[in-house]
């Protein structure tokens, strides 16, 4: 059974190094202007970030592919609601008389 | 032998119903072989841990749809005024929002060191310290987040009647602010929340609960204290660093 995986402490340890590089990264890509960039590399380490902490922290590296499907279930779902949310706001007033 | 099942004797007696032995001094509640904190719904202890991870992902999926509703929120206004988002997430102070990101990725840390602790029936002692260092970090966080709160009350950026800004959007600004205290008070309301959750584990770590074989409420809270440090790894950038800080 997989769940009771052990990871080894240097495993740990590494992704808490990662997560601290992030951080500063963000940070540091702020300060730096890159035009509409910034916003993709900001989100680029905040999804990479969550990824290693689901993977490692959570577990999920090592859970059943019942747990992998829940879990970016959620991720999938979250995509449609921001997806076919932000078609609506955005397309609003391309055809005339339209709601704006 | 469970309560119910004596009761049930009781009313239906069995041809083969036979009382209990009683050994004098030998009481043991659960006489047939296997782990003590196997429920008897679950046929192992692998199939138990697993039912409970996969129960608190689909919490934690609703969590993420109950954030989403803010994110979406904020993804709609900032979208309508990039400007007045950029202008307005100036006054939030980028070096307490990287404090915090740092004290709760230390937090997940010391998270996950627990939960191994627990795995690995390290003595009671280990496991706590583990979980007080969260507890001590979680409420650091938190008292940040109550200097960063007093400020913005002082500089009347709480949205509302006595909201003030000087910039050239004051509108988005406010809607700004109304995104910023909905979005980091639901986040905070969790760290608390977790502490509380915590304060159990702690206890239950300390009564020696937790070994190898049974690891279950470290493990499923766990992932419920990384799925709040998450939540902030996206607030920090999307609230703290927007509009670009290179300007100053």
């Amino acid at each position: 059974m997989s769940a009771g995986h052990v990871a080894p402490k240097s495993m740990y340890y590494m992704v808490f190094g990662a997560l601290i590089v992030g951080t500063i990264l963000t940070v540091a890509a702020a300060k730096v202007d890159m035009g509409p960039l910034n916003n993709i590399v900001m989100l680029a380490i905040a999804c990479t970030k969550a990824t290693l902490v689901i993977l490692f922290f959570m577990h999920v590296r090592w859970s059943s592919r019942l747990t992998w499907v829940v879990a970016m279930s959620g991720f999938f779902w979250l995509l449609i609601l921001f997806g076919i949310g932000m078609t609506d706001y955005m397309s609003r007033g391309w055809v005339p008389g339209t709601l704006r | 032998m469970s309560k119910g099942r004596a009761q049930a004797d009781e009313y239906y007696p069995g041809p083969v119903h036979q009382p209990p032995v009683h050994i004098a001094g030998t009481h043991v509640e659960h006489t047939h072989g296997h782990h003590p904190k196997l429920q008897h719904h679950f046929d192992t202890m692998a199939q138990q841990i697993e039912a409970s991870t996969l129960g608190m992902w689909v919490f934690l999926v609703t969590e993420i749809m109950f954030f989403g509703g803010l994110f979406m929120c904020y993804l709609v206004y900032r979208t309508a005024s990039p400007e007045g988002f950029a202008e307005a997430s100036h006054h939030l102070n980028v070096t307490w929002g990287a404090v915090n990101t740092i004290v709760l990725i230390v937090s997940s840390l010391t998270m996950a060191l627990g939960v191994r602790a627990a795995q690995t029936s390290a003595p009671p002692k280990t496991q706590v310290a583990w979980i007080v260092a969260t507890m001590a970090l979680g409420a650091a966080f938190l008292g940040v987040k109550a200097i960063e709160y007093t400020d913005k009350f002082t500089h009347h950026l709480v949205p509302g009647p006595y909201f003030k800004w000087e910039g050239k959007h004051p509108a988005a600004a406010e809607m700004f602010y109304s995104l910023y205290f909905c979005m980091t008070g639901l986040h905070a309301l969790h760290m608390v929340i977790g502490l509380g959750i915590m304060m159990v584990i702690g206890i239950m770590a300390w009564r020696r609960q937790f070994d190898a074989d049974y690891y279950t409420p470290v493990e499923v809270s766990g992932l419920y204290w990384h799925f709040v440090d998450i939540v902030w790894i996206f607030l920090f950038p999307l609230l703290y660093l927007i509009g670009g800080h290179f300007t100053e």
